[in-house]
């Protein structure tokens, strides 16, 4: 099979999946519409595997090459084509085999639901849209892509589409990302208008350096720089997508959707699309280091502000959804820092023990029958031994202990931010670094109240409270004598499969991904203006001595510092939280509301674009266009036809007097010059 | 007259129908009434004779004879066959309203017959005499159905506005005639393009002339300022007589202006495209503008009908192959569109019952969608909505019109149909969202049936794929008038 056909393959099988369980699905029935998507997803897993050991093991060369013309416009060709290397080929198997687990896990999560193979079939949809994307070897299929990824997202989101608050937070999803999207097609109109006119990433890096010092007036008067302004509309895309604040508004509520696309899409794949993409731009983000700066800052706020928020959740998703806030804050910073394969590292670190917390998590709400609030469950590590073991791999990784795979990624983010010389690397390292102890306090948090202490859904009749998001409208909430049971094996299946990674990944990757040169060719790094990567190679000797170095770091203290927070504030002293919200209580109802941001969003934007639509509607629509042209010229054409319906008057002596009339006045028009001639 | 060389074989179809009719007579004096349908077998069989016939005579190049008084060419050819099969389909629509309204007599099919012979006789003209002679049988047999019904005042009215104001048309004509001879000294088509050509005619004469005939011919079409007579004539006849007038009379009308002016006065082409210009400009505007207001569909129609005269004006002023093959073709398209307009209503007529008001549509969805549907595809085609013909036909007469620099009248023809399209949505709206008003069933004759949805589905055919009718057009257009 040669290498076209290969890659097509990978990327077509999840689309005909899709079709098959999306159109005939209310014919083949449930089993049929899973095995098809499944098997379609792991044919392209399987292959994607095959693709990234090429990189892996041996130098496979890079192919790029397009497959499909799309259009010629004035001489420039816009194809669908693609481009494989290292980090489209990490990206590819990342997709595949964390989609593969979530397809297997749905069989048991929506085994009830009516929806089921429309639920195969978006995700399966969302598969193949996001392999274009990281598949891609232009900016128009990267938009299409980002743009597909966008729509199953939406449609996933309101997959529950008669639940209000499912519609509200896809609506809002779809809103927010629109913000993100203007900015990025900003970007890409900006780079076909000055780049050459080629939308190729090949031709667009090639001309970049020659680029490097132009400016343009967007404003007259103020002269800004190409690249520097193109980069920051491209990273406002990012933003969107990656859910950075202040666009991160929606991704919090997108936890409305099923649990298994909050682990696809809305924490290991499509949310990194953003970084992914900036890595992947890596030659333009090179010139601009005023967009390095602003990516940093950037992602510091998201990285220790939303990792606050996770601390007051307790709808069990919720943290989990503010946790991959925050840790798309540290991805980020690592881009600021020019560090985009240790961004990608965490991507892919991420991905998987992200995924297993958020399926862990959708385990225990199977289990608690549909209730997600923590403050009804506890000691459930006796019922779901499975899932209990898997969540705490998954948050060891998520801390970054030692060994595991998120210690790899987020510890070399890190140290690549105090090696960073850029003015906002202070502080990014220092926001970096409180994190850290947040990520502990908040994710033991929810680990003991989960699986530790009193088996409090035993204790209190639930009141349902506003925020109790619930999964389905029949039922929910165990009662006082009820015992939760372990998941079936489809769902813990995946757990373990994902726990694998979650433990291994990062002491096996981090050499030849980070400090190796894995990714040479794929991103470019200005060695001499942003030297943090360089150094932190030269102190790099092995996964084994980073780890026991880490002993001697702040880190490590302040994660264990942040377990401790949490057991003597949830097992030791559960009084004590309350004691402290108490004391700082304006602190608290601040991050309760999610510093308010939802408010002013809702009050300024929201309302000012309804009064503006109110505005133009009344004015332009009612007024100008309804009443002046359309109303206006309607009347107009009504009364004329009233005037020339009374020229027929049904006498036949005025009809043979227009005619004759008619004659006449052909007559003096034709006849009459020619005789006065 | 030398018999022996007198070739009858161009004229084989009309002798065959002249023949078939004056059989027909004698047969009809010997049926009683209860066995006149069989007229209407024989009828219908005379026109499959004819078409027959037209086949056998058909011919790729124009075949002169009478000395040189007749010609059969494609563009005659062509046309004859739309005729044949256009009066079949009036005869089958017409069958059950005529007899519900004792008009089903020996008359009403001879006169159709000879309406049709008097057509065929103006379409295969190439001297103005025989011009002249079709034409008056053709209107002399029309002025005789509208009045067939002669106790109805309506239409004895219609018949007579009918009648005068076709005499003083007749009588513009003769009189534009008299005057191209007056300044060529011939009255044969192919002589008078000559001598003009030549330069050799008296401009002052011919022009003055021309004036005439442009009017005479415009009252044929019904194209403002010589339309009067048209919304009269069709509310005040018996629908199944409106049809007749509106459908196949037009395709005549239309080869009638393309021998007199394409052919004969082509080298005044620059005088009569703006005299046309100005006509279908004002036929287009009054046509669309007044049916807006109609509440009697049949009047609607009429008024309809002048706009789409306007149209077909606007490709054939171009004078070029484009521009009167795009003429044709919606020449064609108009015919085939009112037949279905026309055929539902007369399906929806019965006994004591006339189907002429727009609001005798309402609710028709829900009594018939079937019939709905044909209406709907009838005024679809009507506004130009693609991918009906009726889009086709006017965006080939708008493209003939632009391409020839006459991009204002392209414009002013693109508003005119989005003006149209109201009333003609208005009918749509009435059949599809308004409640029924009455439940009496419809019932329709097995053969008008299928006709009547071939015709319909016609339109959506030839929407799609208009490719073969517009090459046919165009090879007819282009091998009859050899001078394109």
């Amino acid at each position: 099979m040669d290498m076209k056909t290969l890659l097509l393959l990978i990327a077509l099988a999840p689309l005909a999946g899709s079709i098959v369980a999306g159109l005939f699905g209310w014919a083949i029935g449930r089993r049929a519409a899973h095995v098809v998507t499944i098997a379609g997803v792991a044919v392209s897993a399987i292959l994607s595997l095959k693709v990234l050991s090429g990189f892996v093991f041996g130098h496979a060369p890079v192919f790029n090459e397009p497959v499909y013309t799309w259009l010629t416009v004035n001489g420039n060709t816009y194809s669908v084509g693609f481009q494989i290397d290292a980090l489209s080929a990490l990206m590819m198997a990342v997709v595949t085999s964390v989609s593969l687990m979530v397809h297997i896990y749905t069989i048991g999560y929506m085994q009830e639901d009516p929806g089921y193979q429309r639920f195969f079939s978006y995700i399966s949809l969302f598969t193949f849209s996001m392999l274009m994307l990281v598949m891609s070897n232009n900016f128009i299929q990267l938009f299409f892509g980002w743009e597909a990824v966008g729509l199953v997202s939406y449609l996933l989101i309101g997959f529950w589409f008669k639940r209000p608050t499912a519609i509200f937070a896809n609506l809002k999803a779809f809103l927010v990302n629109r913000v993100g999207d203007f900015g990025f097609l900003l970007g890409i109109g900006l780079i076909l208008a000055y780049f050459g006119g080629s939308l190729e990433y090949r031709d667009v890096f090639a001309m970049a350096p020659q680029l490097a010092a132009k400016t343009i007036e967007l404003i007259p008067g103020h002269a800004w720089s190409l690249m520097s302004v193109t980069c920051v509309l491209l990273f406002v895309g990012a933003m969107g997508k990656s859910a950075q604040f202040p666009l991160h508004v929606w991704l919090p509520d997108s936890m409305e959707g099923p649990t298994p696309i909050s682990a696809l899409i809305h924490a290991a794949t499509m949310v990194t699309a953003g970084i992914f993409m900036v890595a992947r731009m890596s030659p333009l983000f090179e010139l601009s280091d005023t967009a390095l700066n602003f990516i940093m800052i950037i992602g510091s706020i998201t990285a220790l502000f939303m990792g606050f928020l996770g601390v007051v959740q307790n709808d069990i998703k919720r943290v989990v959804a503010y946790s991959t806030l925050s840790q798309l804050g540290y991805m980020t910073v690592a881009l600021g820092a020019s560090a985009y394969s240790v961004a990608v590292f965490h991507v892919m670190t991420h991905a998987f023990f992200k995924a297993l917390l958020f399926l862990a998590a959708g385990s225990v709400i199977m289990g608690m029958h549909h209730d997600q609030d923590m403050r009804n469950m506890g000691g459930l590590r006796k019922y779901m031994p499975i899932t209990w073991l898997t969540s705490l791999v998954g948050s060891l990784a998520l801390i970054g202990t030692p060994f595991f795979a998120g210690f790899y990624s987020k510890d070399s983010i890190i140290e690549a931010v105090n090696q960073s010389q850029l003015p906002a690397a202070g502080f990014a390292s220092f926001a970096l670094t409180a994190s850290v102890f947040v990520t502990a306090l908040y994710s033991f948090r929810m680990y003991f109240m989960v699986f530790h202490g009193k088996e409090r859904w035993k204790l209190n009749v639930h009141e349902h409270e506003a925020d109790a998001h619930d999964e389905d409208e029949h039922h929910h909430g165990l009662g006082p004598n009820d015992n939760p049971h372990e998941s079936p094996w489809v769902v813990t299946l995946p757990l373990v499969l994902l726990a694998i990674p979650s433990v291994v990944i990062g002491y096996l990757a981090v050499g030849p991904l980070v400090y190796g040169d894995f990714f040479n060719g794929a991103v470019v790094i200005d060695a001499i203006k942003h030297p943090a990567l360089l150094h932190l190679g030269e102190e790099f000797h092995g996964a084994t001595a980073m780890a026991l170095e880490s002993l001697r770091s702040l880190p490590l203290w302040l994660a264990a510092a942040g377990v401790l927070a949490a057991w003597i504030g949830y097992m030791k002293a559960p009084q004590l939280p309350d004691a402290i919200r108490r004391r700082i209580n304006g602190v608290y109802v601040l991050l309760v509301n999610k510093y308010y941001l939802d408010e002013l969003y809702f009050a300024v934007f929201a309302k000012g674009s309804r009064w503006l639509g109110n505005a133009f509607w009344k004015i332009g629509d009612m007024l100008l266009i309804d009443g002046l042209l359309v109303n206006g010229s309607a009347a107009m054409v009504a009364s004329i036809s009233r005037l020339t319906r009374r020229l027929q008057t049904g006498f036949i002596y005025s009809y043979a007097a227009t005619m004759i009339l008619g004659v006449l006045a052909l007559m003096t028009y034709w006849f009459a010059p020619l005789i006065l001639r | 007259m030398n018999w022996a060389t007198l070739n009858l074989m161009p004229a084989l179809p009309e002798l065959f129908l002249l023949s078939a009719v004056l059989v027909l007579l004698v047969i009809d004096m010997l049926l009683d009434d209860e066995r006149r349908g069989v007229l209407y077998g024989l009828s219908l069989a005379t026109l499959a004779g004819c078409a027959a016939m037209q086949y056998l005579a058909w011919t790729p190049v124009p075949v002169e004879t009478f000395q040189k008084m007749f010609v059969a060419d494609p563009l005659s050819g062509v046309i004859k066959f739309f005729l044949y099969g256009v009066t079949a389909a009036v005869l089958i629509y017409t069958r059950q309203y005529v007899a519900d309204r004792q008009m089903f007599k020996g008359e009403y099919f001879t006169l159709t017959l000879f309406a049709l012979l008097g057509m065929n006789v103006m379409v295969s003209a190439s001297h103005f005499m025989t011009l002249y002679i079709g034409l008056e049988l053709l209107s002399l047999a029309l002025y005789a159905l509208i009045a067939l019904r002669r106790d109805s005042v309506p239409a004895t009215e219609a018949a007579m506005k009918y009648f005068v104001l076709g005499a003083l048309a007749s009588g513009l004509l003769l009189y534009g005639m008299s005057m191209v001879y007056g300044a060529t000294g011939s009255l044969d088509i192919a002589t008078i393009a000559r001598v003009i050509a030549s330069g050799n005619g008296n401009t002052v004469l011919l022009v003055f002339g021309l004036v005439f005939l442009v009017a005479g011919l415009c009252f044929k079409l019904g194209a403002v300022p010589f339309h009067m007579w048209v919304p009269d004539v069709y509310q005040g006849a018996p629908t199944a007589i409106t049809l007749m007038i509106g459908s196949a009379p037009k395709l005549a009308a239309f080869v009638f202006l393309t021998r007199i002016l394409g052919q004969g006065m082509e080298a005044l082409l620059s005088q009569w495209q703006g005299m046309l210009m100005i006509v279908a400009v004002l036929s287009m505007a009054l046509g669309n503008l007044t049916a807006i207001v109609q509440t009697n569909i049949k009047r609607m129609l009429a008024y309809s009908t002048i706009s789409h005269m306007g149209f077909l004006l606007v490709g054939f002023l171009t004078g070029n192959a484009e521009g009167m093959s795009s003429a044709m073709y919606y020449a064609i398209i108009y015919v085939l569109m009112s037949l279905a307009a026309f055929g539902v209503l007369l399906a929806l007529s019965r006994a004591g019952f006339e189907c002429e008001k727009v609001a005798d549509l309402k609710g028709l969805n829900q009594r018939n969608s079937w019939y709905a549907f044909l209406m709907l595809l009838a005024m679809f085609s009507m506004a130009g909505i693609p991918p009906l013909a009726g889009f086709y036909a006017k965006f080939a007469v708008i493209r003939a019109a632009a391409n020839a620099g006459m991009v204002p009248l392209a414009v002013f023809a693109v508003l005119m149909s989005l003006i149209g399209a109201f009333y003609y949505l208005r009918v749509v709206k009435a059949m599809y969202f308004d409640d029924a008003e009455e439940d009496a069933a419809i019932e329709v004759r097995a053969d008008m049936r299928l006709v009547l949805s071939l015709n319909g589905l016609a339109l959506l055919a030839l929407g799609v794929l208009p490719q073969q009718l517009v090459a046919l057009c165009m090879t007819a257009v282009k091998q009859s008038l050899t001078s394109l």
